[in-house]
């Protein structure tokens, strides 16, 4: 589609005259793939003094979607977190603009466009990124903690989930799914008998800090993307989502996100300000993260059997025995690993 | 007795056809879904190959297990009912020994290249 033909381009360009220096037009708008709650489209503000790489993030048609994930946050509220990480140290693209209703393209926001690689493939095995990797694990520790420890009371309207609120709400998914999975129920009743106290702090959570939504170019960590679930909760979560399995991304021995180790991350948390690291806290959320991967398939596969007849969709909702393996190391061992 | 070729070697070739014939004439997205679908009928294939032993000896350990007897899906409901409800734990002699096999056998239908399948199949000793 070229940029005059698409509805969004001629609205977006007076957006750019507004709202960035020196701007006299766009070029190059494309949607770019990924976000299904969300449409990302990358563009570039002319200037006499160059191109000005941007992305506009924004709902689906420009109209919040009713369908959304109710775990989501608005648009608006992804915008202001992302500011308020900004101004705590956390690398993050800077916003622009947020839409308003004047603008007339719905709602959304622009950011800028940071160079680098999100795809975990190449950031594990291009050369490109040989000095970054080593680096990684620490930096994302280092990140983590300043995230977390950003003052909640200037956090916009959030959810507030605890380790408990979570087991429940995906077991409820999980039943509504209705198929059998005798390692998943292990898993809940295990999640069960140990989740951490409620006494546990609870603070900022990114929610989605994994390979994918980190922005790596070869110096390292250059952008923290993607905060639409970020909410209240125990701040190990983070620490260990980006440590189960799928992340590795076959680099089993290297837990943290498949290019490190968790010495590192705790260390550059803990260096970064977070709390001691409490590894059995880490370890109950890296069981409900793999859980919560494994019922997301699960969701893949019913979508598949109520029509959404995609090949891709069936063969995810293939992917749950994957989860049932690595639940079945973390809790069931067959030798003392782990 | 159906005539030749089998239903596996079928699988075999529709598979072959398409990764060798029309994925490296197809671009961009479509290509994309072209080696999904040819991962999707190595699943069908080895399903055919390692299925029926297989859910053979999850339904006799699922009857013993739980001590009568039922079909596949019936059995796993209520083997998931009495673990919810801590009836069965993995002190329970035979339960952890049921779910290690009968999960190495999924995925071993799924994806037997995942690396936590790999790495189980070692630790449990028949690792390559």
């Amino acid at each position: 589609m070229g940029a005059e033909a698409n509805p969004i381009a001629a609205p977006l360009a007076e957006v750019a005259r507004k709202h960035i220096d020196g701007a006299t037009g766009i070029a190059g708008l494309k949607r770019l793939s990924g976000g299904a709650s969300q449409e990302i489209w990358s563009f570039d503000a002319t200037t006499s003094d160059g191109a000005v790489p941007l992305i506009l993030r924004r709902a689906p048609g420009g109209v919040r979607d009713t369908g959304r994930s109710g775990t989501a946050v608005a648009l608006e509220t992804e915008a202001e977190l992302i500011r308020l990480a900004g101004a705590a140290g956390v690398p993050v693209p800077p916003v622009r603009h947020v839409l308003t209703e004047e603008d007339g393209i719905g709602q959304g926001f622009v950011m800028d466009r940071i160079p680098g690689e999100t795809l975990a493939r190449k950031i594990l095995r291009d050369e490109e990124f040989a000095e970054a990797r080593p680096k990684l694990a620490r930096q994302c520790g280092e990140v983590i903690a300043r995230l977390h420890k950003i003052d909640k009371a200037t956090l916009p309207q959030l959810r507030v989930a605890t380790g408990k609120d979570e087991v429940e709400q995906y077991f409820q998914t999980y039943k509504q799914l209705d198929y059998p999975h005798p390692v998943f129920e292990l898993a809940f009743r295990w999640l069960r008998d140990n989740a951490p106290p409620d006494t546990a702090e609870l603070t900022l959570v990114h929610g989605d800090f994994r390979n994918g939504n980190l922005m790596i170019g070869p110096d390292g960590l250059r952008a923290v993307l993607d905060w639409e679930i970020a909410h209240v909760g125990d701040p190990m979560a983070d620490l260990s989502w980006i440590c189960i399995n799928p992340w590795r991304f076959g680099n089993i021995d290297m837990p943290v996100g498949g290019f490190g180790t968790r010495e590192d991350l705790f260390e550059g948390y803990e260096a970064g300000g977070g709390d001691k690291v409490d590894p059995a806290r880490v370890k109950f959320w890296e069981v409900l993260g793999t859980l919560k991967w494994g019922v997301m398939c699960m969701g893949m596969a019913s979508a598949f059997l109520q029509g959404d007849r995609s090949v891709e969709r069936a063969t995810i909702g293939r992917r749950s025995s994957e989860t049932e393996v690595d639940l079945m190391r973390l809790l069931a061992p067959l030798k003392g690993t782990e | 007795m159906q005539d030749q070729p089998s239903a596996i070697e079928l699988v075999e070739a529709v598979t072959e056809f398409i990764r060798n014939h029309a994925m490296p004439q197809l671009q961009g997205h479509a290509a994309f879904h072209a080696r999904v679908a040819a991962n999707a009928l190595d699943i069908v294939k080895r399903e055919m190959e390692i299925g029926p032993e297989a859910a053979a000896g999850e339904l006799a350990r699922l009857r013993a297990l739980l001590a009568r007897d039922g079909t596949m899906e019936e059995l796993n409901r209520e083997l998931c009912v009495r673990i919810e409800k801590g009836e069965l734990t993995l002190d329970t002699p035979g339960l952890k020994d049921h779910l290690w096999e009968t999960t190495l056998t999924k995925v071993a239908i799924d994806q037997p290249k995942y690396s936590g399948y790999r790495r189980a199949l070692e630790e449990s000793g028949q690792g390559k």
